[in-house]
C-alpha cells in the first residue's frame, strides 16, 4: 500500500473512530490502536505513538470548550495529575519490559470494561458534606445546571488518587485516554457530580498522555507520518461529532459503538493469547 | 489586587483559549508538513509492521529543529505533533503562574510537582 492511500484510509478509520467516540461520549481513542494493528497490520508500538497523539488532540480541543463553561474542576484536576503522570511515567517504561502479546491480553480486558461501563445507567453519587482531606485541599466547588450554579461536595481522595494512578499506567501502557477510569475515580469514589467528572476527565487526559508521549517520542514510537492522519482524522471526527449531537440516535450509536469494541476485544485477545501480536 | 484580578473565572478562560490556541497551532503546522509529506513521498510504499524506531531526527526536540531547518517534510509534522504535546505542559505552566499570582501556596507545591514529572519525562525520557 503507498503512503498516500495508506494516510487516506487511516484518516477515515480515525474519523469514524473519532465521530462515534463524541456521539456516544465514550471517545474514540480506545478504538484506534485496535483499528491500526488489526486493520491496517501497524506494529502496537507505532500505533500506541499515534493514539496518543490523537488522545492529546481531541482532550485539549474538548477540554478548551468544557473549562470555560465552568465545568470542570480545575482543582481536582491539578491534585489528580499528580497521580496520573506518575503512573504514565511508570507505564512508559512498563511498557519496555513486558511483551506486546501481554499488553493486547490487557488491552482487551479494558476494552470489554469500557463496553460493560457503557450500558451502566448514570445515577450521581452526591454527598452532603466533604472530608477533612477534601476540605483542607478546597476541593469542593460548584458547575452550572439549568436551573443555576449548583455546589457539590468532594469525598474518598485516596481512593481517587489510587484509581487515577491505575489510570496512568492503563493510558501510557496502551495509547489511551483512559477516561472510562477516571470518571470512575471521581464520580463513583469521590462522590463528584457526573458532568464535573466527566470534563475534569477530559482536562486532565492531554497531561496524563503529554507525560507519556515525551518518553514514547524518544523511543521512537511516533511515526510523523503515520500520527498526522490518525490526530487529524480522529479530532475532526470529534468536531463533527459535537456538533451534530443533539441530533444523534445516541442509543443506536452507543450499541453499534460497543458490538465494535466487543469484537475488537476478542481479536486483541485472540491475537495476545496466540502469540501473534 | 492581583489575587481579585486572577479570580479562578479568569483563569479558566485563559486555560481555555490557551488549549484552543495550541491545539489549533500544532494541527496547522502539522497538517502543512503533511501535503508536502504526501507530495514528496506519497508513491513510496508504507511499511509500520515492524518496529524500527524512528531516526534521531524525529526523537528529540534537537534533532527535529535541525530537521526543520533542512526543510524535511516530515520533521515539520513531528513540530506540530511536539507542539501539540506541550500544549497540555503549557496549560500546567500557566497554572502554576495563576496560582502563585492568587497566592495559593498548597496548590503551587502540587502544580510544581505534575510539571516536575512531566520535564521529567521529556528530557530524560529515552534513558
Amino acid at each position: 500500500m503507498t503512503v498516500l492511500l495508506m494516510s487516506l484510509l487511516v484518516g477515515l478509520g480515525a474519523f469514524a473512530a473519532g465521530l462515534l467516540g463524541a456521539l456516544t461520549g465514550l471517545g474514540g481513542g480506545i478504538v484506534i490502536v485496535p483499528l491500526l494493528t488489526i486493520a491496517f497490520g501497524v506494529d502496537l508500538r507505532y500505533a500506541i505513538g499515534a493514539s496518543l497523539v490523537s488522545v492529546i488532540a481531541t482532550s485539549s480541543g474538548a477540554a478548551a470548550a468544557y473549562v470555560k463553561e465552568g465545568y470542570t474542576n480545575i482543582r481536582v484536576g491539578m491534585l489528580l495529575e499528580v497521580a496520573t503522570t506518575i503512573g504514565a511515567l511508570a507505564g512508559a517504561y512498563l511498557a519496555g519490559w513486558i511483551s506486546p502479546n501481554a499488553i493486547a491480553v490487557v488491552f482487551a480486558i479494558v476494552l470489554l470494561f469500557t463496553a460493560i461501563q457503557s450500558f451502566r445507567p448514570h445515577t450521581e453519587h452526591l454527598s452532603d458534606d466533604s472530608d477533612r482531606l477534601a476540605l483542607r485541599l478546597r476541593l469542593a466547588s460548584d458547575y452550572p445546571t439549568p436551573a443555576g450554579r449548583h455546589s457539590y461536595q468532594v469525598r474518598n481522595v485516596p481512593t481517587g488518587f489510587g484509581l487515577m494512578f491505575l489510570a496512568g499506567i492503563l493510558s501510557a501502557l496502551l495509547g489511551i485516554g483512559s477516561g472510562v477510569v477516571k470518571v470512575l475515580a471521581m464520580d463513583r469514589a469521590m462522590h463528584l457530580p457526573f458532568k464535573v467528572s466527566t470534563t475534569t476527565s477530559n482536562f486532565m487526559i492531554g497531561v496524563t498522555a503529554a507525560a507519556s508521549a515525551g518518553v514514547y517520542l524518544s523511543r521512537g514510537y511516533i511515526d510523523p507520518v503515520l500520527a498526522l492522519p490518525v490526530m487529524i482524522g480522529v479530532l475532526s471526527g470529534a468536531l463533527v461529532g459535537a456538533r451534530v449531537l443533539t441530533r444523534a440516535p445516541t442509543r443506536a450509536l452507543r450499541l453499534l459503538f460497543t458490538i465494535v469494541v466487543v469484537v475488537l476485544a476478542a481479536e486483541m485477545l485472540y491475537k495476545g493469547v496466540t502469540g501473534t501480536v | 489586587m492581583e489575587t481579585e484580578r486572577w479570580s479562578d473565572d479568569r483563569v479558566e478562560q485563559v486555560v481555555g483559549n490557551l488549549l484552543r490556541i495550541g491545539v489549533l497551532v500544532a494541527a496547522a503546522v502539522a497538517v502543512a508538513g503533511g501535503i508536502a509529506v504526501l507530495v514528496q513521498h506519497g508513491m513510496r510504499q508504507a511499511d509500520y509492521g515492524t518496529f524500527t524506531g524512528e531516526a534521531a531526527e524525529f526523537t528529540s526536540i534537537g534533532g527535529i529543529v535541525r530537521g526543520v531547518l533542512a526543510l524535511d517534510s516530515r520533521a515539520v509534522v513531528q513540530l506540530g505533533l511536539v507542539l501539540l504535546i506541550a500544549t497540555p505542559i503549557a496549560r500546567v505552566v500557566f497554572s502554576l503562574v495563576a496560582f502563585l499570582l492568587q497566592r495559593d501556596r498548597l496548590y503551587v507545591v502540587i502544580t510544581s510537582i505534575v510539571l516536575a514529572v512531566l520535564l521529567f519525562s521529556l528530557v530524560f525520557g529515552g534513558g
